[in-house]
């Protein structure tokens, strides 16, 4: 890539501590996003990925810890910062979009209140200047009659239109980057299409980078430009989506693609990866993968396998190691 | 094969009036939600039908009034034969068709008890319906629905909270199929599980049908779920089907403009990086639905009698289509 990232994690750990000893959620997780690059990151769920995006935003709750590791943005750390100082960039370079409109929408204000709020902390503006911002912010999303609507409630805008007023808000500030965590999980699918459009679409014009947390290969599939998939919080395999998805290395990542039901194929039996994810107290030793893998041999079950460049991606599998 | 399940015109309205006081003083009419309307579909013995459509189209609704959670406010569903509504009357015949009748539900955190031992929420059914009445051979009766769902007899001493989301639904599985039931009614049964998960789950459930023969009653919001495990597809909009038929027919080439706009909206794996076709519009607010075709502010082939008259579910190219433009 020749464009420097914007965004850059390095080596993260994320614990946490309990009575009975420290739980490693994420283990050593590295990459980097470019700007207006969709970097997706999936994973089944306890697998890590949406506690990487809350460390990337400074919101790990509590007992949750970064225990080492760097996270840059544009060459600065930001993960030492105090908490006044996060608070500046959260939002302003930095953009989030949940799972749950509902949630992550304040049930008593205005939409127009709640976005020249975002607008008024982070840029300088009068208030008449943010209000038409955010009327064209609201417009910009996609929203009917911006105008009118903008003194609504949120109970009063249905599922998909209530995401695309979160995704206004996480655009107010003009944000480098957009962490958006299962943006698309709790709507329709053919309100998740227009959703995934809309949000392609505002990247490119703005050149945000987004990390795209899904459990959903599809959306991944349209959206991203790269996909990092995670297992037991770890990066399992890391490379291009048509890569990935066509031609994955790692056991894990083809078990993955082969237990998704397709129209085209008429198979009697969909392909299962047997067993369950490990606990977070009882991840085995060497790869973590090892005792739901295939093609396991001496090798995996001591040894902890790094990224090792596998065909056009990277797979932390011994398989293959030269 | 003749049908097993057989739904005639239903129809659930839900009374949604605000409190009486309020529309007294605040001189609001009651208001009504037709969740379901003039439903009619047969389910044939040892066949799967998957019921899909966006949230709020009664697919769920139309779950519950068969499982007899709701009653019909209009028609009648019988299963082998029986009126449903017999569920409601104590009696052994109404106790026959319950036993016959189980759902497995969308969320396995929230429909098995934490306080109960996975044992006895398997051996809950068995006790209800008197199956068995001595203690080991109601243990031995557990290990065993344990095992058809790959799970050990020693799992049964476990807490629901001990197990993982695929697990649960395979308890939930393992308790569906104590009381020997013929038919399953599976609400979303995968929608809170992980791919790899509900590859397991969908498996064991084809598994299961082929070695005891069950008819299940499939819901989905999910297009590739639902093409991989039924046989015979109902697509649902606000409340009714619009279009009816085998799988193979309504995926390969719809007739509805819904059905092809939901297939369009499907993400596709094999078209990496291009963008799917996203459909228009949202749907409307049930309260009060469009005249005409309920689909006709949305519809790309709307036409003349769309916005006037309601189109009737019509035999057409192997299938049943309810659209002024397809016939």
């Amino acid at each position: 890539m020749s464009k420097a990232p914007v965004l850059e994690v390095k080596d993260i750990h994320i614990e946490f501590p309990t009575r009975r000893g420290v739980l490693k959620a994420v283990d050593g997780v590295s990459f980097s996003i470019a700007p207006g690059e969709v970097l997706g990151v999936v994973g089944e769920s306890g697998a890590g990925k949406s506690l990487t995006g809350a460390a990337i935003i400074g919101l790990l709750e509590p007992p949750g810890r970064v225990a080492s590791g760097e996270i840059l943005l544009e060459g600065k750390r930001i993960d030492n910062l105090p908490y006044e100082e996060m608070r500046k960039i959260r939002g302003r370079q930095i953009g989030a979009i949940f799972q749950d409109p509902l949630t992550s929408l304040n049930p008593l204000y205005t939409v127009g209140r709640q976005l020249t709020e975002t607008i008024l902390t982070h840029l300088e503006m009068s208030r008449e200047q943010a209000l038409e911002r955010a009327i064209k912010l609201l417009e910009e999303v996609g929203i009917p009659a911006a105008r009118e609507r903008i003194e609504h409630y949120p109970h009063q805008f249905s599922g998909g239109m209530r995401q695309r007023v979160v995704i206004a808000l996480a655009l107010a500030a003009e944000p480098k980057v957009i962490i958006a965590d299962e943006p698309t999980t709790a709507l329709d699918v053919s309100i998740q299409a227009q959703i995934i459009t809309l949000l392609k679409r505002l990247c490119r014009d703005h050149g945000t980078a987004v990390m795209l947390v899904t459990h959903d290969m599809g959306v991944i599939a349209e959206t991203a430009d790269r996909v990092a998939v995670m297992y037991a919080g770890r990066v399992a395999e890391i490379g291009p989506v048509s890569e990935v998805i066509h031609n994955p290395q790692h056991p894990y990542t083809m078990g993955l693609m082969g237990s998704i039901p397709e129209f085209d194929t008429h198979r009697e039996r969909l392909i299962q990866i047997d067993g369950a994810m490990p606990r977070l107290d009882s991840i085995p030793q060497g790869c973590a993968f090892n005792p739901r893998c295939t093609q396991v041999f001496d090798r995996c079950k001591t040894e902890r396998p790094e990224l090792l460049v596998a065909g056009n991606t990277r797979a932390a599998c011994w398989l293959h190691a030269k | 094969m003749s049908a097993f399940v057989t739904l005639n015109n239903v129809s659930k309205t839900f009374d949604v009036s605000a409190p009486w006081l309020n529309r007294v003083i605040e001189r609001k009419p009651p208001s009504y939600l037709q969740a379901v309307s003039d439903v009619s579909f047969d389910i044939r013995k040892g066949e799967t039908l998957a019921l899909v459509g966006e949230s709020g189209c009664g697919k769920s609704t139309v779950a519950r009034l068969i499982v007899g959670l709701y009653q019909p406010t209009k028609g009648m569903i019988t299963v082998d034969g029986k009126d449903m509504r017999l569920v409601d009357q104590t009696g052994e015949s109404s106790q026959a068709l319950r036993r016959k009748v189980q759902m497995i539900f969308q969320d396995p955190y929230a429909s098995l008890n934490p306080r109960w031992r996975v044992s006895d929420i398997v051996a809950e059914p068995i006790r209800t319906h008197k199956l068995l009445t001595d203690n080991a051979a109601i243990d031995k009766r557990v290990a065993e629905l344990l095992g058809y769902v790959k799970l050990t007899a020693k799992d049964g001493e476990k807490f629901p909270h001990q197990f993982s989301g695929g697990q649960r639904q395979r308890i939930s599985i393992a308790r569906a199929l104590a009381s020997n039931p013929e038919f399953l009614i599976c609400d979303e049964p995968t929608s809170a599980l992980d791919v790899s998960v509900q590859a397991q789950v969908l498996n064991l459930m084809k598994d299961l049908q082929r070695e005891m023969g069950l008819t299940y009653l499939f819901i989905s919001h999910n297009l590739q779920v639902v093409h991989h495990i039924s046989d015979r597809v109902g697509v649902m909009y606000l409340g009714r089907i619009v279009e009816i038929g085998d799988k193979k027919q309504v995926f390969g080439d719809p007739q509805h403009p819904y059905t092809r706009m939901l297939l369009d909206a499907i993400p596709d794996l094999k078209m990496t990086g291009k963008a799917r076709t996203p459909v228009a519009g949202e749907v409307p607010n049930p309260l009060n639905p469009p005249t005409g075709c309920a689909f006709n502010p949305r519809c790309p082939k709307k036409f003349g009698p769309c916005d006037k008259d309601r189109p009737q579910l019509i035999a057409f190219k192997d299938r049943e289509v309810a659209c002024h433009a397809a016939v």
